[in-house]
């Protein structure tokens, strides 16, 4: 019973992770139609960024997570700017290996900054860890789950309240339209690699202190992350914060109850699983196409 | 005489003359590589360029090849002959088993669904390590021999590989121009068209899905008697990049494309080795460089240059 | 709708209380009507009664929810669209779908590929017999290409040449699937006076070769000169099945859908 709890909780944990992760990915596919191979390396930034300025150059916490936030972003911007804009006619698979052209340019940075060898890193607070019916949490854990709170629910706000928001809502639904209104969908799309790239790192930086810090911990983030993703339905917050939840919750149950070798599969099995069953994700509404 | 038919033989002709010229094993290995690569290229490029499907999974069906051979004639010592045969069967099989669903979806939910296949097969050769070595990878794999040949040398490797892939270029060509060839290029340009025109796009995209599988495994098998040592990380996500990616730059739709597509990615690791550390960024940025430039494959794109150039000139 | 009992034994499309819905909308609604073998049924109403959906339920292209669509004497409601083909359906497009890249004569190849035996292995292995099975079927394309007018395209992209010709080209390629029954969806939407007249010499000249034709159209003076029968679809109803003259009688007809575009035309 102890063991099932602790599955549940390291789940979440975990699943709060994945769940930023996927949003990141999914909002940034919602406005611009794009499936960024990268994103697991803003993540890998966000952590390696935060090896450096806080775990090195002891900066106080706050300072080194915003500078750590906006660095990562500014790198999403100059990707978007130069990768991304310069093709006119985009062809899906050509997006595909032009980001994962640049996870391999990331990685090779990283590589090059941080070297090969894994960092590891404290937890942000020295606080003892909490038990609860025999299962412990570690405060790391709260604080991954609050800050993965905390970012869905804002994004949700001002998707919902700002006008920013309610124009890029604008651009994903139809993108022509939008721009016919007076809507600029480049600037959108600016926005959209903005709150992507920055909630990437924030994934990055959150999970750093309970991992293995390496420059290439970002690509089985970033796949998962898709999954979850996918899981939930591509394009909607609060489905790939589900999908994130889920995964990470059935990842550790059957880490713990079938073998971990097996853990890094379950996300691929589920994936394969939803896409057969409902391909527009679990939390996807039904629609026609008209021919 | 044809001008296609002089192309061909030519393309043998110098092939064949390079193989007897070249003394250097490490220059015969690379050429080697190219062609298991082309292989590889050749498979995806059916599926990719002609069927307009793509597959971010098809490291699988390499490493389905590679493995079914090492575990059938190194452990259980049969002849790698028939262990070829097998490693094809069980590569079609499980693309069968894989297509018939995947193959329904379309777009990206294709791209993941394939990458999902790919990454469960990944780790499978990773976790069974009863069988497959597991992370330290298989040892003992038996060089090929046929009667009194011995292909251990470079260069008799080198004439098997590429008399494997003139065999497959024939294949390819001969699918290409043929009634499923068309169906295949009709289902790519406008589904429902074909669809409503009578073309079982299902089942065709499912045999070419199976028939790229093969050639698939058909590299995996060459490839795995070639290296002697084979370990996961060969056939996880980036071989499946890898392999897209020899696809688009070459060119999509373009048997010689995937030649091209297969010379440039085996040929640029080599070349970079200079870079030392920075040999992942010197890649990656060519990599994305020539999508950008020329997103429609270099050799379109190359032919398109001259010919503007020429123009102006 | 009276006079389909008497002539059962002529229907070579018969579809009984067929019914769609998308969401909250019938897009069709207990629709029956039956087409005899070797006429011309058009079929007219407003945008949204439901026409490019009812030829989407006959050739397979989206299911029914509940009816009946009998084709020739059998039941093929559940058939996946390529077996109706096969057993003799065809059609054209609302928006010209040619192949993209391909040429003409290509085209109308890709539509003889249900009457063509040879499959995969037949064309990694290219027996005498395959051979000859493509010779005759580019000869074939070729009289298919002469009957239409389309025989000095033939080499040319399809999708370079101007809107009537790939509209031609469309139905050149429904021909070639060797059909019973051919479905034009608007086939004269985009041309011009001239080429809506070849169109209905063309279509006159399918007629002749005994093959039935339906198809959806909004040019009232082709649609009255070449169909037999005209139904009339108004929100997913079949409101009236008559011929040209009683259509144009008809004042609830009149009323429902063609008052108005009358009033538009003159």
């Amino acid at each position: 019973m102890e063991d099932l709890l602790q599955y549940l909780f390291s789940g979440i944990s975990i699943g709060s992770v994945y769940a930023v992760v996927a949003i990141g990915l999914s909002m940034l596919y919602r406005s611009t139609e794009l499936i960024n191979f990268a994103h697991g390396e803003f993540a890998m930034f966000g952590a390696m960024g935060l090896v450096t300025l806080w775990g090195q150059f002891k900066l106080p916490l706050p300072l080194a997570f915003v500078l750590t936030v906006a660095g990562v972003s500014m790198v999403g911007i100059l990707f978007e700017r130069f990768a991304i804009r310069p093709i006119k006619d985009p062809h899906p698979i050509s997006l595909v290996i032009i980001t994962v052209g640049a996870s391999i340019v990331f990685r090779g940075v990283a590589m090059v900054v941080w070297g090969k060898d894994p960092v590891a890193l404290p937890s942000f607070s020295s606080h003892g860890s909490i038990e609860i019916a025999g299962a412990v949490i570690v405060p790391q854990s709260l604080y991954i789950v609050a800050a993965a709170l905390v970012l869905a629910g804002s994004l949700h706000l001002f998707f919902r309240y700002t006008l920013q928001g309610k124009a890029m809502t604008a651009c994903a639904v139809n993108k022509k339209a939008a721009w016919l209104t007076g809507i600029p969908s480049a600037r959108m799309g600016l926005f959209a690699v903005l709150i992507s790239s920055g909630s990437g790192a924030i994934a990055g930086i959150f999970i750093a202190p309970v991992t293995m810090n390496t420059y290439d911990m970002g690509t089985m983030l970033g796949l998962k992350g898709f999954c979850a993703a996918m899981i939930g339905g591509l394009g909607s917050l609060w489905g790939a914060f589900a999908g994130g939840l889920l995964l990470g919750i059935l990842e550790c149950f059957g880490a713990g109850l079938i073998s971990s070798g097996c853990k890094d599969a379950i996300a691929f099995v589920l994936l394969l699983l939803i896409l057969y069953l409902c391909p527009g994700g679990l939390f996807a509404q039904k629609q026609a196409d008209r021919f | 005489m044809d001008k296609k038919l002089v192309h061909n033989l030519l393309f043998i002709a110098v092939v064949a003359v390079t193989g007897m010229v070249v003394e250097n094993i490490y220059l015969l290995q690379i050429m080697t590589f190219i062609g298991i690569n082309t292989l590889l290229a050749l498979g995806l490029n059916m599926l990719m360029g002609y069927a307009g499907q793509v597959s971010l999974g098809h490291g699988a069906f390499y490493g389905i090849g590679a493995y079914a051979t090492a575990y059938l004639s190194g452990t259980l010592g049969i002849s790698p002959w028939a262990a070829l045969v097998c490693a094809i069967v069980l590569s079609v099989a499980v693309a069968f088993v894989v297509g018939r669903p995947t193959l329904k979806l379309s777009g990206y939910y294709l791209g993941m669904g394939t990458l999902g296949f790919g990454m469960i097969v990944h780790i499978l050769f990773r976790e069974a390590g009863s069988i497959t070595g597991g992370a330290s990878g298989f040892v003992g794999i038996p060089m090929l021999t046929l009667g009194p040949l011995s292909f251990e040398g470079g260069r008799n490797y080198f004439y098997l590989v590429w008399t494997v892939v003139f065999g497959a270029i024939f294949l390819c060509k001969r699918i290409i121009d043929s009634k499923t060839g068309r169906a295949l290029a009709a289902i790519h340009g406008r589904e429902n068209a074909a669809v409503a025109l009578g073309v079982d796009a299902h089942a065709l995209k499912l045999n070419i899905f199976m028939f790229s599988a093969a050639l698939g495994a058909m590299a995996g098998f060459l490839y795995a008697h070639f290296v002697l040592f084979i370990s996961p990380d060969s056939f996880g996500f980036m071989a499946s990049v890898k392999m897209v990616t020899m696809v688009v730059i070459g060119g999509m739709a373009n048997v010689w494309g995937a030649l091209i597509g297969a010379v440039v990615i085996t040929l640029l690791p080599e070349v970079l080795h200079g870079f030392a550390d920075h040999e992942m960024i010197v890649f990656g940025l060519i990599l994305m460089g020539v999508m950008i430039v020329m997103p429609q494959g270099l050799t379109q794109g190359v032919i398109e240059r001259y010919a503007r150039y020429k123009k102006r000139a | 709708m009276h006079g389909i009992r008497k002539e059962h034994e002529n229907l070579l499309l018969q579809v009984k209380g067929l019914t769609k819905q998308f969401g909250g909308v019938k897009a069709q609604d207990n629709v029956s009507f039956g087409v005899e073998q070797g006429s011309v049924l058009g079929l007219i109403g407003p945008n949204g009664a439901g026409k490019t959906t009812l030829f989407n339920m006959i050739t397979g292209v989206c299911v029914q929810d509940k009816g009946e669509i009998l084709f020739n004497g059998h039941a093929i409601e559940s058939m996946p669209v390529h077996k109706r083909v096969a057993a003799g359906i065809a059609r054209t497009f609302q928006n010209v779908e040619l192949f993209p890249g391909m040429t003409v004569l290509e085209n109308v190849l890709v539509g003889m590929h249900v009457r063509l035996k040879s499959g995969f292995w037949g064309a990694i292995i290219r027996s005498p017999r395959v051979v000859k099975e493509e010779r005759i079927a580019r000869e074939k394309a070729l009289e298919i290409l002469e009957f239409t007018g389309l025989l000095s395209y033939a080499d040319r992209i399809a999708c370079d040449l101007p809107v009537g010709r790939q509209k031609t080209a469309e139905i050149a390629r429904a021909l070639a699937t060797d059909p019973l029954l051919i479905l034009l969806d608007e086939p004269a939407a985009g041309l011009n006076r001239i080429e809506t007249q070849a169109l209905g010499a063309l279509i006159c000249r399918i007629k002749e070769q005994g093959i039935t034709l339906m198809l959806v159209e909004h040019d009232m003076g082709l649609a009255m000169e070449v169909c037999d029968k005209i139904l009339v679809l108004d929100r997913g109803e079949a409101i009236a099945l008559a011929t040209p003259q009683q259509i144009t009688n008809d004042q609830k007809v009149m009323d429902a859908y063609l008052g108005e575009e009358f009033q538009c035309l003159n």
